[in-house]
């Protein structure tokens, strides 16, 4: 299992993909970073009068997080295409079928694969929001509240981008179907028009679920909804690949 | 390594796609030390009878034992056995072939101290020595078809499975994978799918010829090589003979002329008229400069057995 990601990774660390993501995402976020940074700085002096007031965790690491998940969300579909959809199409998947390992582990092995990978960039964020603390003091717990929402919104990301990978021979085809769904999935609440009203399709909704978190509220509904997302897909994925043989 | 009588058993193998019947009803068994020919035309089912037995497509009927290990129930244990190189082989062309193949010692459960050991040795026996840190993807076509070939044995599996490893190559390639092949059929039971009739005549033990997904023929070589054997001979003199005294000769049943002074003599089977020809031309005095026994080709041996199963 750990076998394959660590192939995964390799292969993706090996492309100029996985080092042009990381670059120019990296070069989006610093300028997101430096334009709330600006903002904040703009409202300081008025938000010093009021008690209570927004702070630099609120205004600067919290959006800053949330603009790394859009820009995963962008990201997935490029990276899972690769996992299946390419590796058929190189007629790639008969060497992991043939050898002696199950079609669970091929599955959770490229899943951890594609997670690790936007580790690496969350981590990177997290290094940047870290350098506030240069010149002020941040909400740790908010901070890490934030993350492990990221963590879980990128894993069900990867979940769903790998699911689309599998059914598909096409990388194109599955990299455009995954980005609709994500998008989808992100934007499915506009429909409801009460914000706090609670409808399925607002349950259904990846942003409705991650941005509490972002705010520092650890709901058990949320985190639910998470690793349901994670394991349904998961189950998916290998069922797909293990009736690829029947038929 | 159990004493089973076959390394590998399959019985009674379907499948269907759609409406179409690939392979119907094959049945057919592999022993050590075994180099297995599967032949036929394309389309004839070969690919899909091989991608069964490396679970890579599950028969719709019918069993596949691997080692005494039935390969539907225990598929990682039997698996383990096999060593399989589809069509087109499946390598990872950003990678170097010892990284690539370092994966796969991992991907077979090697054990970590093996490991290095293993790679090396599979790297070796390929031919692979001046080219392990090179990408795959900058490789010639017949070395990708090593790189594959390493992949197939590095866990020392009791059958190898080969799908027309000699395709897309070109002449002097092929002689090197063949070469190859023999070497690998030293140490492992071997099957190979091929649609190239003189290369099951150099590599393989017995041959299995498979037609619209049935099996028409399994047998050793030796016996394909009595089909080849022909009744015929061809004679050529320096001196003007007319076919009436040819046809005088004992044994000889039909001759016919050719070119000017060249002749087709054709026999019954058991009765090789040579040596009559030979001591009735020294008392005539034919002059005779040619002596041949005429072979068929692999090719007329495969259609005559297409006609005769037809």
């Amino acid at each position: 299992m750990l076998t394959i990601s660590q192939n995964e990774l390799q292969r993706l660390f090996l492309s100029p993909l996985a080092w042009i993501i990381l670059a120019l995402s990296q070069l989006l976020l610093a300028y997101l970073f430096l334009t709330h940074m600006d903002y904040f700085n703009a409202l300081q002096g008025k938000m010093s009068a009021i008690p209570g007031a927004p702070g630099v965790t609120e205004l600067i690491a919290m959006p800053l997080l949330s603009n790394t998940g859009m820009i995963c969300l962008l990201i997935t579909p490029l990276l899972t295409m690769r996992t299946i959809a390419e590796e058929r199409r190189n007629e790639n998947l008969p060497l992991l079928i043939s050898a002696p390992i199950s079609i669970y582990k091929i599955v959770i092995g490229k899943f951890i694969g594609t997670l690790s990978f936007f580790l690496c960039l969350i981590v990177m964020t997290l290094l940047m929001v870290m350098s506030i603390t240069l010149g002020s003091s941040l909400d740790w717990l908010q901070v890490l509240s934030g993350t492990l929402g990221l963590v879980l919104l990128v894993a069900s990301f990867s979940v769903i981008g790998i699911y689309l990978s599998s059914l598909f021979k096409q990388p194109t085809v599955a990299a455009i179907s995954s980005f609709a769904l994500l998008f989808l999935l992100w934007i499915i609440d506009w429909a409801s028009t009460n914000a706090a009203e609670f409808t399925l399709l607002s349950w259904l909704s990846l942003l409705r679920h991650f941005q509490p978190m972002v705010q520092g509220q650890m709901n058990s509904q949320d985190v639910a909804y998470f690793l349901i997302i994670i394991f349904a897909f998961l189950l998916l994925t290998i069922r797909r690949l293990d009736r690829e043989r029947l038929d | 390594m159990p004493d089973h009588p076959f390394l590998l058993e399959a019985k009674g193998l379907s499948r269907h796609f759609g409406n179409n019947i690939a392979v119907n009803d094959v049945s057919f068994s592999i022993k050590q030390g075994e180099v297995l020919g599967f032949l036929g035309p394309n389309g004839a089912g070969k690919s899909t009878t091989m991608k069964m037995l490396s679970g890579n497509l599950a028969p719709d009927k019918g069993q596949i034992l691997i080692n005494g290990i039935d390969l539907l129930d225990k598929p990682a244990e039997a698996k383990a056995c096999i060593g399989y190189l589809p069509e087109t082989p499946p390598l990872y062309k950003e990678q170097t072939v010892s990284e690539f193949l370092r994966f796969c010692a991992k991907l077979n459960n090697i054990p970590k101290k093996q490991r290095i050991t293993a790679v090396d040795n599979a790297i070796e026996r390929c031919g692979l020595s001046d080219v392990s840190q090179r990408l795959i993807g900058h490789l010639s076509k017949g070395f990708q078809q090593r790189v594959g070939i390493a992949q197939a044995i590095i866990h020392e599996p009791a059958v190898v499975i080969l799908d027309e490893p000699t395709s897309g190559l070109d002449p002097i390639q092929i002689r090197e994978i063949r070469q190859l092949i023999r070497e690998i059929a030293n140490q492992h039971s071997v099957i190979l799918s091929t649609h190239i009739l003189p290369e099951v005549d150099m590599l393989c033990d017995r041959v299995q010829i498979i037609s619209e997904g049935q099996l028409l023929f399994i047998d050793t070589i030796e016996t394909l090589h009595e089909y080849m054997q022909s009744s015929a001979l061809l004679l050529r003199f320096d001196t003007e003979i007319s076919v009436q005294q040819l046809n005088a000769i004992d044994h000889i049943l039909q001759s016919e002329r050719l070119a000017d002074n060249t002749y087709r003599v054709t026999f019954a089977p058991q009765h090789d008229p040579t040596q009559a020809i030979l001591s009735k031309s020294l008392v005539e005095q034919w002059q005779l400069t040619m002596l041949m026994p005429e072979k068929h080709s692999m090719e007329d041996v495969f259609m005559k057995i297409l006609r005769e199963e037809r």
